[in-house]
């Protein structure tokens, strides 16, 4: 019976073995910043950041370094340059975030072109775009997690000061917090985590780690805190199904070639949103 | 709420243990862009006192407010919060705009606990002094019944409760509400003013409130601060809001009409004379009182 589902080699499997510990990883940092995202209103930040990162990680496979470290880099930047084109204004915001990202994806389409013309690199596209957490690199585990501890630290540090200043920049700046200042930092905190998201499940599907379980833990409960823990294992949970789902589908038709793990990962996100939306009213009730 | 303005009187309790003053403003001058926003304003409030801010949009209210909260730099004066050193603890601060999105996972208890160390670095541990602090406060509001619903989807007077928790639980000396009835019904604004009230006496907090209409605040006003462009008279209500003070403010006539215990404030020259629509519209719906009319 549990052959059926668990196929044979899934659990000795390095690179299942890998892809679940750095996909924990991810889905824990995700869920610590995403709730944030979502209670501030910067989704379309952090789709943006993940875009752009997609410039970063195309251009880490033309020097031939990690494709973390192009995703880091450039999510962190780009983060720093919205901040400076003013991101903490409501009105800034759409434009700094649209500015950026429209230059992200310009250089992203330079770096890809260049990269699978003359580097040869046919698989760069798919796996900058679409993620590829089945070939990471054993040597990538420490440093998402280093990256990991720093976002999520940061998260954790500044839980309080970040809470009153995402519901009321008024109530904040009233108790003499650096609302700005704490502004860019959780904007740099969800460069991080976009980045890691990014690597395991592709720059462009990188938002639906963050946003997806934070908006459904915001269905199912009322305190913040629990939001962050229900988005979190939210995220372990979708990511390890699809891990599974994914291998599983080695077998399955039209190639028997499996299909890509981001696949699962987004498409179980949305229909855990979709459930929690459902979820009887009591249980969300004011 | 009583009808009868004339006689109001001063809580006698605020006074009788002495004056304990809780702000000072002194000579405040505020230019904004070549804008004189506030003109040498003056006033101080006492412990226990409830004080209201009165003045027309526009007038410096929020202004005045940013001042005394230390976010606005003034062109000239000082404010001096109690006995001198300011920190954000002595001061609880209700803001005007408090926009919430339903879905925010955050209860009114969990935004009352932010008051209380809303700035320390660190997630909070589970304290029992902490939840019974939180718990006081929610008493003191009357919040018991929808404290543990998400904040964002209460009534504006059901925010304003929590807000006013979360603006005390720090126990500061002065109490300020930027034009917290201003969303508000009647009877909604009728409780929020009772309890305001209630909380500078029994508490010996410094309440100041602003408002573009002073009806409202008529039954409980210990003291008014009147703002008109930028310039200041504050007293009592009897002291200050009368012909000859209002129209040395204003700068040309203004009368100072009394109907049925309630306060309405005309031009009294032939060409300045009107009543805005929006006023108009308040008498014919007859539920609430009528405003005071801001003469510009």
């Amino acid at each position: 019976m549990s052959a059926a589902i668990f196929a044979p080699g899934f659990f000795s499997s390095s690179p299942v073995q890998l892809a679940a510990a750095v996909g924990a990883i991810v889905a824990i940092v995700a869920g610590c910043v995403g709730v944030f995202t979502v209670i501030r209103g910067q989704s379309f930040a952090g789709e943006a950041l993940g875009d752009i990162g997609a410039a970063g990680g195309s251009s880490a496979y033309l020097v031939g370094v990690a494709p973390l470290w192009g995703f880091m880099a450039v999510s962190v930047a780009a983060a720093g340059v919205m901040e400076m084109i003013g991101i903490q204004r409501t009105r800034g915001r759409d434009l700094a975030t649209g500015i950026v990202l429209g230059a992200g994806f310009g250089l992203a389409a330079l770096f890809l072109y260049l990269g699978t013309t003359y580097n040869n690199t046919t698989g760069a596209t798919v796996t900058v775009l679409f993620g590829s957490i089945f070939a990471l690199d054993t040597s990538v585990l420490p440093l998402v997690a280093v990256f990991g501890a720093l976002a999520a630290g940061t998260i954790l540090l500044l839980y309080r000061p970040l809470l009153l200043a995402s519901v009321s920049p008024e109530l904040a700046s009233a108790r003499r917090l650096p609302v700005r200042v704490i502004g860019g930092l959780y904007l740099l905190a969800m460069a991080v985590a976009v980045a890691l998201s990014a690597l395991t499940i592709g720059a462009i599907l990188s938002t639906a780690l963050l946003v997806g379980p934070a908006a459904t833990a915001l269905q199912l409960t009322r305190r913040p805190g629990r939001a962050i823990l229900t988005a979190g294992m939210i995220g372990v949970g979708a990511m390890w199904l699809g891990i599974l789902l994914a291998y599983d589908s080695y077998d399955w038709p039209p190639l028997h070639h499996g299909w890509p793990v981001s696949f699962f990962v987004v498409t179980i996100v949305l229909l855990a949103y979709i459930a929690s939306r459902a979820v009887p009213a009591r249980a969300s009730s004011r | 709420m009583t009808s009868d303005v004339v006689t109001t009187t001063p809580k006698s309790a605020a006074t009788a243990t002495g004056d304990q003053t809780a702000l000072t403003v002194d000579d405040v001058t505020v230019r904004l862009g070549g804008r004189t926003v506030l003109d040498h304003v003056s006033f101080s409030l006492t412990a226990g006192e409830f004080t209201g801010l009165i003045g027309s949009n526009g007038a410096g209210k929020t202004t005045l407010f940013k001042v005394i909260l230390g976010l606005q730099p003034t062109t000239s004066g000082s404010v001096r919060v109690g006995s001198g050193r300011r920190t954000h603890k002595d001061i609880g601060y209700v803001p005007q705009k408090f926009l919430l999105d339903p879905d925010m996972p955050l209860r009114g208890r969990d935004l009352i606990a932010l008051g209380l160390d809303g700035q320390r670095l660190g997630v909070p541990l589970p304290s029992k002094t902490r939840r019974a602090r939180v718990e006081e406060m929610v008493e003191a509001v009357d919040a018991g019944g929808f404290a543990d619903a998400r904040v964002g989807r209460l009534s504006g007077g059901e925010q304003q409760r929590i807000l006013i928790a979360h603006a005390l639980i720090s126990r500061p000396q002065l109490l300020l509400l930027d034009e917290p009835l201003a969303n508000l019904d009647l009877r909604a604004a009728q409780d929020v003013v009772g309890l305001l009230s209630r909380i500078a006496t029994e508490q010996r907090i410094a309440v100041l409130i602003s408002a573009h209409e002073m009806n409202p605040l008529l039954p409980v006003m210990d003291r008014i601060v009147y703002l008109a462009a930028g310039r200041a008279a504050s007293g009592t209500v009897d002291e200050v809001v009368r012909s000859e003070v209002l129209s040395e403010l204003y700068g040309h006539h203004v009368d100072v009409l009394r109907v049925h215990g309630r306060v309405i404030v005309v031009a009294g020259t032939g060409h300045d004379e009107h009543v805005p629509d929006e006023q108009a519209e308040h008498h014919h719906a007859g539920e609430g009182p009528p405003p005071v009319e801001i003469v510009e």
